[in-house]
């Protein structure tokens, strides 16, 4: 009898355990409404997360060991230089509609992705040449994908296209993700429904997900959303501030600091021969000197540690340390000195006279930081930057400008001296930043679009990042992308500051949370979340 | 009601002691960060505490003071003098002169402020020291914050011109600026001075919300505006209780002012 008793127990104990594995809403918040619900069209961070949690994708990175994964591809095969790839898909799977998905709404999408008249931002990614992409559906589960020219990262770049149905009469609301769209409250809310039909089973053979859905309340405030956490009214803030978490960790509530993220956060002089500022202060910003002595000049410990709390670390270029695999491990962090920021600044002919450091000319070097307007931390930054060159003489003033204004004279008007501004790196291949390191590219903040290249360093970075898009080799691309590190960090025509941390929060009721240095940091396994009843 | 009365001649006492004596009773310079102590509670050396940067919080609230309790009652005085002026004078003439006014007031409060505001400050050079930027701002405030003041103006002088002493000024051979000199402006003098007392608070917030577009007191300068929007962080201010002191300032400020405002106003 007491043998009976232990065998129910262990099966009631059991199936309490699978049970808290599943059912429930998880609830969350977004900034605001996504603008688009095409995955195709995805630019904004709303529109990001529902393709995210409702996109089925040919290939899935795993966020925490940055490999490709099978999604709905089962293999893959890439040939002809990274020019060609063959992917094998999974059988019998079927759109949140019940609408079967074959390798003929692959070609479907990658035709709309690729169609230029789109202007998806996912399909510029693919885009390393002229010409058109062709799609060769082998059978119904095999499908080939030619590129004009040899696409880098080509693997992992489909991670981010959701493939979309060809047939469906919900068009791109057919998810083959863990999830589906059930309503919109156009500024309230989002629920994200359970997808019966959705492929993936764990190790118990249990269909995923486990959740029965997902509320996503929109809440501009973070503040808000913080009181909300602590009143366990959502379960998870994917990004919290670093003031926020220091409060969240001091009431007790949970919150997990994962690491170094790869976003960065860097200041910038304008040096586009034609923008209206005078001749001299170009010439200032022209200087590799001048603009390693401001580098030195700043104190990236004291920022990372007041600013941010301790909850960054000081950047040492373009590539963080968490992106181990393309991080040139050879670089330095950049020291803070002031001593030797003045005697770089003494070779260009500057002198501090008292208390004020003139150029040879004998102007007063004065400059200003313009930064976006509302952004704490960035406004933070730009008066530390203010006091620490105020130190060697140099008087800033900071300018905080809305985004609009701020983009118009970064883009339009050149009318500006220094920026400080911050970049999201999504990508961890570092070919994403071809828009910023070209000297032709629109993104090359400090003098873009170039007709050739304004100095030897840029015409030299340009020939390496051309040869990296071209190499389907990983080692040798991470050769030339070493060397791209090593000219930026020597040059700093962007001078990094800090990588922040990935700040997350998440209630312990959530389990099999594992949060990553990488977006979607806090939900990037969904499917594999669960709420302990 | 004269304890009352005490307090508040003693609060703007104070007020103006510690205006004028800021560079005296400020331990430390207003934008000095003490990067050691970041967000340090009150102690001896900071009465306030420091702020996020590590800058002595009393420092920067009596600099602060400075700032906004001297710029914001100019602005205030700008815009009640031209409310006095396009109201009394719609109220005044009456008539055609009236519809012009209002049409001017009408179109005042219809545009959108924000977006002109913002494109102020687009355009607005770069590089200008905090203190041109703070007067900037204030200026602004004042030329545009007039336009309600002066539909109240406009409605208290067309009440008075329509009552009977006036009809017995005029019959009596009052008319112009006598009239308006004699009777007109004293019996709209509690009106105006509503108006003024009512901008100051008013323009404060309002150069606090401007901060938050780029158009406001530049970094280090403080103000009370800027003060005051780190109470924006709501979420840490059960724990940092004397964050809420400028706020507390503004209100006992300005409370103050409206004390001895009534009295005379009881005894005119």
């Amino acid at each position: 009898m007491k043998r009976l008793y232990l065998v129910l127990a262990i099966w009631a104990m059991g199936f309490i355990s699978v049970f808290a594995q599943s059912g429930g809403e998880l609830r969350f918040c977004l900034r605001s409404d996504p603008k688009t619900f095409n995955p195709l069209l995805v630019e904004d961070e709303a529109s990001e997360t529902i393709r995210y949690l409702t996109g089925g994708v040919l290939v899935r990175v795993n966020r925490i060991t940055l490999k490709a994964e099978p999604d709905l591809a089962a293999s893959w095969k890439v040939s002809e230089g990274g020019k060609r790839i063959r992917f094998k898909l999974r059988e019998g799977l079927k759109y949140s509609d019940g609408t079967p998905f074959s390798a003929e709404d692959v070609a479907y999408t990658m035709q709309q992705l690729m169609d230029p008249a789109l202007h998806s931002s996912t399909g510029d990614s693919f885009r390393s040449a002229e010409g058109k992409l062709a799609t060769h559906v082998v059978s119904a589960n095999e499908i080939e994908i030619d590129f004009p020219a040899p696409v880098a990262n080509l693997v992992n770049l489909f991670d981010t296209v959701a493939i979309l149905s060809a047939k469906s009469p919900q068009k791109e609301m057919a998810a083959l993700g863990p999830f589906y769209v059930s309503e919109h409250k156009a500024g309230s809310y989002l629920l994200l429904k359970r997808n019966p039909y959705y492929w993936k089973k764990d190790a118990a053979g249990k269909q995923l997900p486990y959740l029965d859905s997902i509320r996503l309340d929109i809440e501009q405030n973070p503040e808000i959303e913080a009181m909300r956490y602590k009143r366990g009214e959502v379960h998870l803030i994917n990004t919290v501030t670093p003031a926020i978490f220091e409060k969240l960790s001091a009431d007790s509530a949970s919150v997990r600091d994962a690491g170094a993220s790869t976003d960065t956060e860097q200041l910038w002089f304008n040096q586009v021969p034609s923008a209206p500022i005078p001749a001299y202060k170009k010439a200032w910003f022209t200087s590799t000197n001048f603009r390693r002595a401001i580098s030195e000049a700043i104190n990236r410990n004291d920022m990372a540690r007041i600013v941010y709390r301790g909850h960054a670390v000081p950047a040492i270029g373009i590539i963080s340390p968490s992106n181990k695999f393309w991080f040139n491990t050879d670089l330095k962090p950049h020291a803070y000195d002031t001593s030797s920021a003045l005697r770089k600044l003494q070779q260009d002919g500057f002198q501090l006279q008292g208390d004020i450091l003139k150029d040879k000319a004998g102007n007063p070097v004065e400059f200003s930081i313009a930064t976006n307007a509302g952004n704490r931390a960035r406004e933070s930054m730009a008066t530390m930057i203010q006091q620490d060159l105020k130190k060697i003489g140099i008087k800033v003033n900071v300018v905080t400008l809305d985004f609009n204004s701020l983009l118009e004279r970064m883009t339009q008007s050149y009318n500006y001296e220094a920026c400080l501004l911050g970049f999201q790196n999504v990508e961890l291949d570092p070919n994403s930043q071809m828009a910023v390191w070209l000297s032709s590219a629109d993104n090359h903040q400090w003098n873009p679009n170039q007709k050739s290249p304004a100095t030897p360093w840029e015409a030299e970075i340009d020939k390496l990042m051309r040869a990296q898009a071209a190499s389907g080799d990983e080692h040798k691309r991470k050769q030339y992308w070493a060397r791209v590190q090593q000219i930026a960090w020597e040059q700093e025509p962007f001078i990094y500051l800090i990588n922040k941390d990935a700040l997350v929060a998440i209630a312990p009721s959530v389990k099999n949370a594992e949060p990553s240095v990488f977006r979607p940091q806090a939900f990037w396994n969904a499917e594999m979340l669960a709420l302990a009843h | 009601m004269k304890g009352v009365r005490l307090v508040a001649i003693t609060v703007l006492a104070l007020t103006a002691v510690t205006i004028l004596g800021a560079h005296y009773l400020a331990p430390a310079g207003y934008e000095q960060q003490f990067r050691d102590i970041p967000q340090a509670a009150p102690s001896v050396h900071h009465l306030l505490g420091t702020d996020d940067l590590g800058r002595d919080r009393w420092a920067r609230l009596l600099y602060g003071m400075r700032v906004s309790l001297t710029l914001a009652p100019l602005a205030a005085l700008f815009t009640t003098v031209l409310a006095g002026l396009v109201g009394g004078i719609a109220g005044y003439f009456g008539g055609w002169t009236e519809r012009c006014c209002k049409l001017l007031i009408d179109l005042f409060l219809s545009v959108p402020w924000l977006f002109l505001l913002i494109t102020v400050r687009a355009v607005l050079p770069l590089n200008v020291s905090p203190e041109a930027s703070v007067t900037v701002t204030f200026a602004l405030l004042g030329l545009l914050g007039w336009a309600a003041s002066a539909r109240v103006i406009c409605a208290g002088a067309k009440d008075l011109m329509r009552s009977e002493f006036i009809w017995m000024a005029r019959a009596s051979g009052f008319s112009g600026l006598k009239l308006v000199r004699l009777h007109l402006l004293p019996n709209l003098r509690g009106a105006l001075l509503a108006q003024f007392w009512i901008s100051i608070p008013v323009f404060i917030i309002a150069e606090a919300n401007l901060g938050a577009l780029g158009l406001g007191v530049a970094e280090p300068l403080p103000s009370l505006g800027s003060l005051l929007r780190e109470l924006q962080d709501a979420i840490m201010l059960r724990p940092e209780p004397w964050r809420l002191l400028p706020l507390a300032v503004l209100i006992v400020v300005i409370s103050s002012f409206q004390v001895l405002l009534n009295k005379q106003e009881v005894r005119s």
